[in-house]
């Protein structure tokens, strides 16, 4: 971590900070965060409001938002390290590790638990050995609650990897957990 | 998954020799009907087909909204289009053999779909295209009459717009219901150099997918709708603010937009008047507080989603300091037949001050889930038995939440009270955005009670204090209710004093309307609270 922000920094300081030499400097990096932070600047650095788009843009591409991947962004859009930090950490969709192969997003709101959808969530985390927030042993499955998928008249429902299952069973669980793995 | 590789394949235009017709087959691209296997029923038509030698044309279409149908199959025939669902891959060979390409018989069939009765019975406005057209069709969306709002408002003054949708009594469709014409008004009268439309489609209210359907079945009357707002206050700029739990609606609205922006309706000279809009999709990231506005713009403007004070209102001082509109997706895609039909065409639908149609998402433990648009004035009895069918467990139903987290759960002595906005509010309930959650007798009410409380925790921005503490201490309090101790009244009693402060203490809606789930549970199931029906009766009397 210590040695990664250093890296940041010294990317950052080859030219004036946050300018357009800290940005090319930045994108030659060897450091997959820095690199990737640097692509999403050069992106969507002229929008307005560019911070979210920016953040999307890095964890479409690396899976999270490593802490390397800040200062560049916080340089190129004139912010505080804190500041952007406080904005990763606001919003639950954004990761500052990397998750699993697959990201399984439960829906645990009210439609789905009118279906069962508890029984989904136990049965969940007794499959994957892992509560919520977490990575299976085998670093296959990340489990993560969502609330509300929008899929509310075929509650239980859930995400994987972005793809939307409804009318879940344990059964119904289970084989669409099997062919997700196979197909990886 | 998929047994496209083993099939022999023929192609679509060798085929169609040997039978000469080309049947034209809807199934829906709605991610409700991606989550049953919609993409494996095309495969499976399309693997069928070639081996017979049939030749069919597929039309990924939006979905009709009877979603326990789904995959709803519709088959172009020339009495009208046949509908067949729910349709499972290794059902397809049978309705091939039951020669459903020319509507035959199958148990899987339900005639003609407009004569299906749950269809039969709405009032499509502002669904009025969806699940019909291709939504990526330009020419289907016009087909079908769309743009004839948008060419009716370049033809008038900005005030005139606002007049019209002012006099159609449109209210906010998100929930507030706060009246559209009235926020447009204030934004074409507040002078600036920039203005901007932003679109609320960050739905995240339990129960509702109305804005979903809508921007994955029929993306370009929002398009329209947010072209009209930038006409009527001379806004330039509009943004349209999706949660990203819904991949396929972003994915709907950026091609829309891109194909509308190359076909001259968004740009620098919209449909040639001279006028310039131009639209961004920004993608949320999982917070529910930015379904409310202000947080919404913050987090717009790339900043933490906490909610700001008001005044100033977003119509004076909204995105990056300017005066905004912002209105929910199924406000501002009201707007296009609003503008095309007049304002009393519109207004003539529902009852009271809850004019025009509302499209009520019917969810949870229901047999025939779904979406209907009606015009304002049923009763929930009406959605929930004539529509829905009652409830898919097939025990008695029980509570039914109306208006998503936040909103109060009914008991079923409150179901027979019309739906509409100034009847709902007098039983201390919302329509919100017309959600509504079924239970059957197998809910524990304090434990929902206790959910609508940690729901607020987890999702509470932490600006003021009654929201942030009070909806951790509410769960605690709840928990203590729960473990039915000698201080039991003392607790009940607590709750109450604590839904209060959160009423009447909180800077937005979510704390400030945490409260409404967690008091009409206590008041109308006392008994799941341990509390006899006679003591809530003296501490609550009706």
């Amino acid at each position: 971590m210590r040695e990664g922000q250093a890296r940041a920094d010294l990317a950052s300081n080859a030219g004036a900070r946050g300018g357009d030499l800290a940005l090319q400097a930045a994108a030659q990096s060897e450091h997959p965060a820095i690199a990737a932070a640097a692509r999403a600047i050069a992106a969507h650095k002229d929008v307005p409001g560019a911070l979210m788009p920016i953040l999307h843009a890095v964890q479409h591409d690396l899976g999270c938002i490593p802490a390397e991947a800040v200062q560049p962004i916080a340089e190129a859009l004139n912010l505080s390290r804190a500041e952007v930090h406080g904005v990763i950490t606001f919003y639950p969709h954004f990761r500052q590790t990397p998750p699993g192969r697959h990201v399984v997003e439960i829906c645990r709101a009210e439609s789905c638990q009118a279906m069962g959808g508890e029984r989904i969530a136990a049965h969940a985390r007794k499959k994957l050995g892992c509560d919520f927030h977490a990575t299976s042993a085998d670093g296959a499955f990340t489990l993560e609650p969502v609330y509300c998928l929008g899929l509310c008249a075929q509650s239980p429902a859930m995400l994987i990897d972005g793809v939307p299952y409804a009318r879940l069973t344990p059964k119904r669980f289970d084989t669409i957990l099997g062919y997700v793995k196979e197909d990886a | 998954m998929s047994n496209s590789a083993t099939s022999p394949a023929i192609p679509a235009a060798t085929a169609a020799v040997a039978d000469g017709s080309n049947v034209t087959v809807y199934v829906p691209r709605d991610a409700a009907a991606l989550a049953v296997g919609a993409d494996e029923v095309v495969r499976a038509i399309q693997d069928e087909a070639a081996r017979r030698g049939q030749a069919v044309r597929i039309i990924r279409n939006g979905s009709r909204g009877l979603l326990w149908l789904e995959p709803l199959v519709e088959i172009a025939t020339p009495g009208g289009r046949m509908a067949y669902g729910p349709v499972q891959a290794e059902d397809v060979g049978a309705l091939f053999d039951a020669d459903w390409l020319h509507g035959g018989t199958h148990a899987l069939g339900h005639g003609l779909t407009e004569e299906i009765p749950y269809l039969k019975q709405q009032e499509r406005l502002t669904f009025a295209r969806v699940g019909i057209t291709d939504p990526l069709d330009l020419d289907d969306y016009q087909a079908h009459g769309g743009l004839a709002g948008l060419r009716r408002a370049l033809a008038m003054t900005p005030a005139q717009v606002v007049e019209e949708v002012q006099n159609s009594g449109l209210r906010g469709r998100g929930g507030a219901a706060f009246p559209t014409g009235i926020k447009w008004k204030t934004v074409l009268t507040t002078p600036a150099e920039q203005k901007y439309i932003v679109c609320n489609a960050d739905e995240g209210d339990s129960g509702t997918f109305a804005d979903r359907m809508l921007m994955e079945g029929d993306p370009y009357v929002l398009i329209e709708g947010m072209a009209i707002a930038g006409v009527a206050v001379d806004a330039t700029m509009g943004y349209i603010y999706v949660r990203s739990e819904y991949p396929h609606a972003i994915a709907a609205l950026e091609d829309a937009i891109a194909r509308a922006r190359a076909a001259g309706w968004l740009g620098n000279d919209i449909l040639g008047s001279g006028k310039r809009f131009d639209l961004e999709v920004r993608k949320g990231a999982g917070a529910y507080i930015c379904g409310e506005e202000t947080s919404l713009l913050e987090s717009l403007e790339g900043k933490r989603g906490v909610v700001r004070a008001k005044p100033p209102l977003p119509a004076i001082s909204g995105l990056f300091g300017k005066p905004t509109v912002i209105n929910n997706v199924i406000s501002l895609a009201s707007v296009p037949i609003i503008l095309a039909r007049g304002a009393a065409y519109y207004r003539d639908f529902g009852v009271g001050r809850s004019q025009g149609t509302l499209p009520f998402q019917l969810a949870g433990n229901l047999k025939h889930g779904g979406l209907v648009e009606k015009a304002f004035g049923l009763t929930l009895r009406e959605l929930l038995y004539d529509f829905g069918g009652g409830s898919a467990s097939g025990r008695p139903l029980r509570a039914v939440q109306v208006g998503g987290p936040l909103g109060a759960y009914l008991p079923e002595s409150q179901w027979d009270v019309p739906l509409d906005y100034e009847a709902y509010v007098k039983i201390s309930a919302m329509i919100g955005h017309g959600g509504l959650v079924a239970f059957d007798d197998t809910v524990d009410m304090q434990w929902m009670a206790r959910y609508a409380m940690e729901f607020c925790a987890i999702e509470s921005c932490g600006k003021c204090t009654p929201c942030r503490i009070g909806s951790t201490r509410g769960m605690e309090t709840i928990d203590r209710i729960a473990a039915r101790g000698a201080d039991h009244e003392q607790q009940v009693h607590l709750l109450r004093d604590l839904c209060d402060t959160m009423l009447g203490g909180s800077l937005c809606a979510l704390g400030g309307m945490a409260p409404y789930p967690v008091l009409s549970a206590l008041n109308h199931f006392p008994q799941d609270f341990g509390v006899s029906t006679a003591n809530a009766d003296a501490a609550h009397p009706a």
